[in-house]
């Protein structure tokens, strides 16, 4: 008589059946719901999000001179190139790059990596850069390497005067900040 | 085996009994530590797993105690450290013995991988076993390099941002998980603040799966160097005194030796750019991450590609989890099997110099070596452990565990007789309870 039962109870869903389903349909959305603030709280922060941009003043920068600046706790380079240096990199064919794209989001993306797309609008002996290879995260060393621009110790990744890679494993072009000039003798980045 | 029988243990203090009456803790530490029947031919690599479970101890005290006197904060952490070197009563061997006792953990650790590699105890039934070994290996890394992170030296930071931007070769995914690693932008006091939580948390899930990986081995019971099953109580002795005693004296030894470190070389195995504190600004010339985790450092440099070089060093741990099912061969251990025992070497060569390409520059002569030795890492496992097992000739296995210990002792007479062991029956012969 049970098997009767039993057999019939799967023939059909019954109204345990619905509450086992329901019971752990319940369920599973709570603890997907709470897990979701355990996994979230390890995303960057308010404090880490605001967008706190940075003031710099670059007057007494002469041609040839670099600085690094930090920025959302990133180093960035600001290097203000010589004539040689621009030259050279106008003179690398966008064909030739491991990384043809600009990666500048002052100018939107999918933009070619040339040089004037590289650097500051108007004003192309400025190269504004996160300073972060794009490999493994180190800090590449400036005006070093086969091509003159940046060389990272880590690894061997080259950057060209552009930023630009051109050797070594890092897939990327250096990464440029949003910023702007404020006036001839500031940058804000951020 | 293990486990069953010996029921008759009875205590004889009556509060022992009636505790184990209602708790039978008694009755299992009897079973576990110091009845339960053990190869009588282990040697002294078989000394290792309770060296192991030593370290783990030594490791979680005196990380327990460090974590008293330091700050997981970017500001406080690198003086903290010192701090404990130079304010703390005793804090300077604390620290020591807790920065030493890594690598002997690792060290130990090593020896017990590379042991149950040469005597095949990752073959059935041990597959759990050695499964749940290579979960506590991977967890020992995590642990390893995220304590390696909190004196917030240079190293610490540099190796921090290395391995955490490893995770940025996912593709699509791979920014977001980062930053979510970091808890910003970059490493920072986040970063800092979450390594140290799991730091301390870890060793509490290694110390559980350990748990596991004693309770696997002594449902199966233990590998020995014939590879041979057990098949009678001939075979075996109880653990305690003759495994308890071996594994003691073995533990002095090593004991010795972690002295030695700790006492006169503390700083030997450690870099001293970690003396330099955290700089964002100023990545080292050279930066290098200790050296057990040296040879999988040297793979993901190997590689031209940085998904690639990701995925091999990863790959190379992962590939551990399947070792039981590539190796083909139904003799256990290489004593027998000539070809493999040579492959075994050359893979732990291999390793070594893996190991020490992962000190040198990335360039030149050291890149193509190190891509040589990487391949011959996978080869041992994806072509060599299935090869091997259907094209060598193993050598006669002895019929029994007491057969091979009688034979070394009473010259060649027994050899003979183990002449008629089929290399694949024996050792693949089920136990029977």
């Amino acid at each position: 008589m049970a098997t009767t039962e039993h057999t019939e109870e799967h023939q059909e869903p019954t109204r345990r059946d619905f509450l086992y389903i329901a019971t752990g349909a319940v369920g599973a959305v709570g603890v997907a719901g709470l897990a979701w603030p355990f996994i979230d709280q390890m995303n960057p922060d308010a404090s880490a999000q605001a967008m706190a941009s940075v003031e710099v003043d670059v007057s007494s920068m002469n041609v040839g001179d670099s600085i690094t600046i930090m920025w959302r706790g990133k180093p960035v380079f600001i290097r203000r190139r010589t004539d040689a240096e621009v030259e050279a990199a106008k003179e690398t064919p966008v064909a030739d790059l491991p990384d043809p794209l600009a990666r500048n989001p002052n100018i939107g993306s999918d933009e070619p990596a040339t040089d004037a797309n590289r650097a500051a609008v108007d004003r192309e002996p400025w190269l504004v850069m996160i300073g972060i290879c794009t490999h493994l995260g180190c800090v590449p060393l400036g005006q070093q390497g086969a091509f003159g621009g940046w060389f990272c110790p880590c690894h061997g990744s080259t950057y060209d005067t552009a930023g630009r890679i051109r050797s070594g494993p890092a897939p990327a072009n250096l990464d440029i900040p949003p910023y702007t000039f404020a006036s001839d003798t500031t940058i804000v980045v951020g | 085996m293990a486990g069953h029988g010996t029921s008759n243990y009875q205590p004889k203090n009556k509060v022992v009994r009636w505790v184990d009456s209602r708790l039978p803790i008694f009755s299992l530490m009897n079973e576990q530590a110091i009845v339960f029947p053990t190869p009588k031919n282990l040697n002294y690599l078989w000394t290792f797993g309770a060296i192991l479970s030593f370290m783990l101890a030594t490791m979680m005290i005196s990380g327990i105690v460090l974590a008293m006197h330091y700050a997981a904060n970017t500001e406080l952490a690198f003086d903290r450290v010192e701090h404990i070197m130079r304010d703390v009563n005793f804090g300077w061997l604390i620290r020591y013995i807790h920065a030493v006792g890594a690598s002997m953990f690792f060290f130990a650790v090593y020896m017990h991988i590379a042991r149950g590699l040469y005597y095949g105890s990752y073959k059935a039934p041990r597959e759990i076993l050695w499964m749940l070994g290579v979960v506590i290996l991977i967890l020992m890394m995590a642990t390893g390099f995220m304590g390696y992170v909190l004196p917030w030296g240079q190293m610490s930071f540099w190796g921090a941002t290395v391995i955490t931007n490893l995770f940025s070769a996912i593709p699509l995914v791979g920014p977001s998980i980062v930053e979510w690693l970091w808890g910003g932008f970059a490493v920072d006091n986040a970063t800092l603040n979450r390594f140290f939580s799991l730091h301390y948390l870890l060793p509490f899930v290694i110390a559980g799966v350990v748990v596991l990986h004693i309770w696997a081995l002594h449902e199966v019971g233990n590998n020995n160097p014939t590879g041979v099953s057990v098949k009678s109580s001939k075979d075996t002795v109880p653990f305690h005194p003759y495994l308890t005693m071996k594994d003691f004296f073995a533990l002095v030894c090593f004991m010795v030796l972690y002295a030695y470190f700790v006492f006169y070389i503390p700083n030997y195995l450690g870099h001293p750019d970690n003396y330099i504190e955290a700089d964002p600004l100023v990545t080292p010339a050279h930066i290098v991450p200790e050296w057990y985790l040296l040879p999988f450092y040297a793979m993901l440099r190997a590689i031209p590609s940085k998904l690639g070089g990701v995925v091999v060093m990863f790959s190379s741990l992962l590939i551990l989890f399947v070792v039981p099912w590539l190796d083909t061969s139904k003799v256990r251990s290489a004593k027998y099997r000539p070809m493999f025992k040579i492959a075994f070497w050359v893979f732990v060569i291999s390793c070594i110099a893996l190991g020490w390409l992962g000190s040198q520059p990335a360039e030149g002569v050291y890149v193509m070596l190190a891509r040589f030795f990487t391949f011959y890492y996978f080869a041992f496992f994806l072509i060599l452990m299935p090869l091997l097992g259907i094209i060598e000739t193993p050598k006669p296995v002895p019929n029994s565990i007491a057969e091979s210990v009688l034979a070394r002792h009473h010259g060649s007479t027994a050899t003979v007789g183990s002449g008629e062991g089929r290399p694949d029956a024996a050792p693949a012969a089920p136990k029977k309870d």
